[in-house]
């Protein structure tokens, strides 16, 4: 087991590093970065004076190198807009984005995990065909459409919630709504599809025959086994929500990372840029080797060497 | 007295189609051995699973009769029965390596039965499971309480299922084939195993088997099914000696028994297979392999007794097969 | 169960069927709406008619007949700007599949048909590009270099590629130990006449089916980046960004932006649905 962890953690660091260097290839792109800071307006003088001041003046790959020595001691830089360390923007910004990935997720989990267990328990029946409609059309629904439908509705005409901002918990239940929908269809198939194959398995049969009760069967026994999989999922889709909240947290003005990053795109604030781009990477590997160990904690068979 | 377990005009279907069983009668009686034997595909394991009622979806059963104990099992709930099975009758399975959960230790997989069905607190529960383990043969059993199933070997699995299975002290134990999946030398202890448990606890045993190998270590009484009916049905002894349907004769034939095959000679074996019977079909389901049909098979076939514990479904008369090459035959 | 739940596969077949016939008639009508529709719609996606600005669609009061769905903050006719829009998004679906199927297609088979080292760097490969940040990462690329058409479709084209990379890999994987291709090497094919002749053949409809997916995936985030301003260029009418643009009135007249969304939803859902059919069709033939 803790070879295993190690083995995991090595690779994440060498994805890590590659995914840092594509970060910072990324900010580059746009060629002379001193140009975009200064400005059009700037003289040749006060392009050499930034150039300086940011060390945009040294080798591309020394000043990676560099970023990646402070990055690793939780010094992001400057931000070149803010009037502060990239890594307080952050800290700031984060409780927030992470608060509604985790609102999310909940709420996803809540809805998926009894819509796929009863799709289960009554497969090819109208309720099942029922779940599959739904989860089909959740599909579809952009989210960023949702978040202005969600917005007119709840928000303007029953006046059940704050339309934008951040502040009270409130700000959070549409957003999180919002990216709950996007998980919900691959949960639900995948809560669906683990429970019939386990209420199909053999050792359901034992349990019938050893006259469990339903309920003991269902949750006790069959849940047990087809959640394995749906938790391990479950933590790639914070993953997945995390770096996709952008869009949900722009809609709806709520100052996360996701918002911070993408006023920094607006601004060319790349220091910000290139740094969340890598900690959502961080986070994204991190919790991928959390949903292995899940799975090695939660399934026995995969416990003993 | 009457038997502990009656069935009569078992018909099992699915989805409407397949006719699986088609009119299985008969009896187990307390204490002893009842196996159903017939090849895969006969519905032999079908009519034990629509006994306990735990037929998989699209599986429809009726009968005339299914009594456990004098009492009428067919207008039971499945809530019903389900405080039944476990508990006055029990089952156990063929695949050991399947058929517990495993994200679940031996220990509470095992007591779970016993709180459920007798109220008992964990500690109650998990001394009779050692009780029952150490009686099925396991060693080190308060090691394998704390044990997942996969750390145990097939044969080891299959003795927890049986040890689970009389956790409750049951009646009744239907086997399904309970020693196909283990190695040969396991299978004989499994079935001595069962033996053993059958005098001292006063268990009937149903079992289901396709080798008449087991038949004749372990049977009392002997029930043979071909295509979804009983052909057969007869103490194991005289099964053995004196066969009345030519379909158990043919699968006695099947066997050979070393010293007394001759070199030259081709093994015995029945020709054709076994057919799938679709509702509505008449007459005999063997007449297409057998040496003995008649244009008459093809109606209506009586069940004929030869004596009165031993009965068949045949158009040939008691003593007609003639019984020249069994003899050699007898079970050991 | 001696009460099972009325079970009706038959039903359920015919629905799974209805669902795939659903998919490919909506995706036709757009397709074929993005193709002729402007051709024989009057008016002109681009002019603008200060005069006659927001004029609500036929079925609200104050509507006017020759605008049918009604005009835009800016006086543009809507249903022109719709079906203008339905060819963005197909196009930008169809050509960012193909760019990114190419991709993850030649990753996923060279690391499935090799193996050892080889199939390391493509999942090391694919592993680096889960851990990135798509929608942010898109949004950078064009913020830093500028919008246009070709750059969205490269920029999605270059991330959307890890599907088709894990299922190429996966079926190469499975194909590779079949018979087929064991005798096409006892005769002697070369490596690459067993990868396009024995191996992609038998892959490839697998990768139809995450194809489709993946193009409604492709339609979804360039909509996603049009409507945050940084994905398709304006004028032209991408349906992200008639979203975004419809935002300010939405209060008011709400048919702005249900509009396009409505066109999103639908075009999405009928890919979806083509793409589970395919799949499902696929399904049973494997199971046999």
């Amino acid at each position: 087991m803790i070879g295993f962890v190690l083995r995991r953690l090595l690779l994440g660091l060498m994805v890590a590093l590659t995914v840092m260097t594509l970060a910072f290839v990324l900010t580059r792109l746009s060629g002379d970065l001193a140009i975009s800071i200064a400005g059009p307006q700037a003289t040749q003088a006060d392009l050499d004076i930034i150039r300086k001041a940011y060390g945009l003046d040294r080798p591309q790959y020394v000043q990676f190198l560099d970023w990646v020595w402070r990055a690793i001691q939780g010094d992001f830089g400057q931000s070149y807009f803010f009037k502060d360390s990239v890594a307080n923007l952050i800290a700031k910004r984060m409780p927030i984005t992470l608060t509604l990935g985790l609102v999310g997720l909940s709420l996803a989990l809540i809805v998926s995990i009894p819509l796929g267990i009863m799709a289960a328990l009554r497969e090819n029946s109208w309720i099942d065909r029922g779940v599959t409609v739904v989860t089909m059309l959740g599909q579809a629904i952009p989210s960023f459409w949702l978040s202005l439908m969600l917005m007119i509705y709840l928000g303007l005409h029953l006046g059940l919630l704050p339309i934008s901002g951040t502040g009270t918990w409130q700000h959070l239940v549409m957003p999180g709504i919002v990216l709950a929908f996007t998980a919900i269809p691959a949960l639900t198939r995948l809560t669906r599809s683990g429970m019939i194959e386990a209420m199909a398995s053999d050792y359901i049969r034992t349990a019938r025959a050893k006259g469990l009760s339903r309920w003991s069967i269902v949750f006790k026994h069959a849940l047990r086994n087809a959640a394995i999989p749906v938790v391990a999922i479950a933590a790639v889709q914070l993953g997945f929500m995390l770096g996709g909240s952008i869009v949900i947290e722009t809609v709806f003005a709520l100052h996360g990372v996701g918002y911070l990053a993408w006023e920094s795109i607006g601004k060319n604030d790349f220091p910000v840029v290139q740094a969340v781009v890598m900690i959502l990477s961080i986070i994204y590997i991190g919790l991928t080797l959390f949903a292995d160990i899940l799975n090695a904690v939660l399934d026995p068979r995969l416990r003993s060497a | 007295m009457s038997a502990l377990l009656e069935v009569e005009d078992l018909e099992v279907s699915f989805g409407g189609r397949t006719a699986a069983v088609r009119g299985a009668s008969f009896k187990v009686e307390r204490g002893q051995t009842h196996c159903i034997v017939g090849e895969s595909g006969c519905g032999k394991s079908v009519t034990a699973l629509a006994i306990m009622n735990l037929l998989a979806k699209g599986g429809k059963r009726t009968a005339k009769r299914i009594a456990l104990g004098g009492q009428d099992l067919q207008p039971l709930s499945d809530r019903e029965m389900s405080k039944i099975r476990g508990n006055k009758m029990a089952m156990i399975f063929q695949e050991p390596m399947t058929s517990l959960n495993p994200a679940y230790t031996v220990g509470s997989q095992m007591s779970e039965v016993m709180r459920r069905h007798k109220g008992s607190t964990r500690t109650q529960a998990l001394d009779r499971a050692v009780e029952l383990m150490t009686r099925v043969g396991i060693t080190a059993p308060d090691l394998r309480l704390g044990q997942f199933p996969h750390q145990l070997s097939g044969g080891l699995r299959q003795r927890v299922m049986i040890a689970m299975a009389l956790m409750c002290d049951p009646e009744l134990l239907v086997a399904d084939e309970p020693t196909t999946a283990l190695d040969v030398t396991v299978q004989a202890q499994i079935l001595r195993l069962l033996a053993g448990i059958q005098r001292e606890m006063g268990l009937a045993i149903l079992l289901i088997t396709h080798d008449l190998g087991v038949v004749a270590r372990i049977a009392d009484q002997v029930s043979v099914m071909y295509a979804g009916e009983v052909v057969e049905r007869a103490p194991a002894a005289e099964l053995f000696s004196v066969p009345q349907h030519p379909y158990t004769r043919g699968l006695l034939n099947c066997v050979p028994i070393p010293g007394k095959v001759r070199r030259d000679q081709p093994l015995g074996s029945i020709p054709g297979v076994v057919p799938t019977i679709q509702p509505g079909f008449t007459g005999c389901a063997f007449r297409s392999r057998c040496s003995y049909a008649e244009a008459s098979c093809a109606s209506s076939i009586t069940r004929r007794k030869a004596t009165q514990t031993h009965d068949y479904l045949c158009r040939l008369a008691p003593g007609e097969l003639g019984n020249s090459d069994l003899a050699e035959r007898q079970p050991a | 169960m001696s009460n099972p739940v009325v079970v009706l596969p038959a039903a359920a077949a015919r629905i799974g069927t209805l669902g795939f016939a659903a998919g490919v008639i909506i995706v036709s009508v757009i397709a074929a709406a993005a193709i002729f529709g402007n051709a024989l719609i009057s008016h002109d996606p681009f002019v603008q008619d200060l005069g006659k600005r927001l004029v609500p669609p036929f079925w609200m009061e104050g509507n006017r007949p020759e605008h049918l769905l009604g005009t835009d903050q800016l006086g543009r006719d809507y249903l022109a700007r719709l079906v203008y829009g339905a060819r963005i998004s197909l196009m930008i679906g169809i050509l960012t599949v193909i760019t990114s199927g190419l991709i993850g297609t030649t990753l996923g088979v060279i690391g499935g048909y090799f193996g050892g080292r080889v199939d390391d760097c493509v999942l090391f490969a694919i592993t680096c590009r889960l851990s990135i940040p798509v929608v942010l990462v898109a949004l950078a690329v064009v913020g830093l270099m500028g919008s246009s058409l070709t750059l969205v479709v490269l920029t999605l084209g270059l991330l959307l590629w890890d599907r088709f990379a894990v299922v190429a890999r996966s079926t190469t994987m499975q194909v590779r130990s079949l018979d087929y291709v064991s005798a096409a090497w006892c005769a002697g094919a070369s490596t690459f006449h067993v990868l396009t002749r024995e191996i992609l053949p038998n892959i490839a409809s697998h990768l139809a089916v995450v194809g489709t997916l993946e193009m409604a995936l492709a339609i979804l985030l360039e909509a996603a980046l049009s409507f945050l301003g940084l994905g398709v260029p304006p004028p032209l009418p991408s349906w992200g960004l008639m979203i975004a643009e419809g935002k300010d009135y939405m209060f008011f007249s709400a048919w702005v932006i249900m509009i396009p969304g409505a066109a999103l939803f639908t075009l999405i859902l009928g890919i979806n649905l083509v793409g589970d059919g395919l799949r499902n069709l696929l399904g049973t033939e494997k199971s046999r």
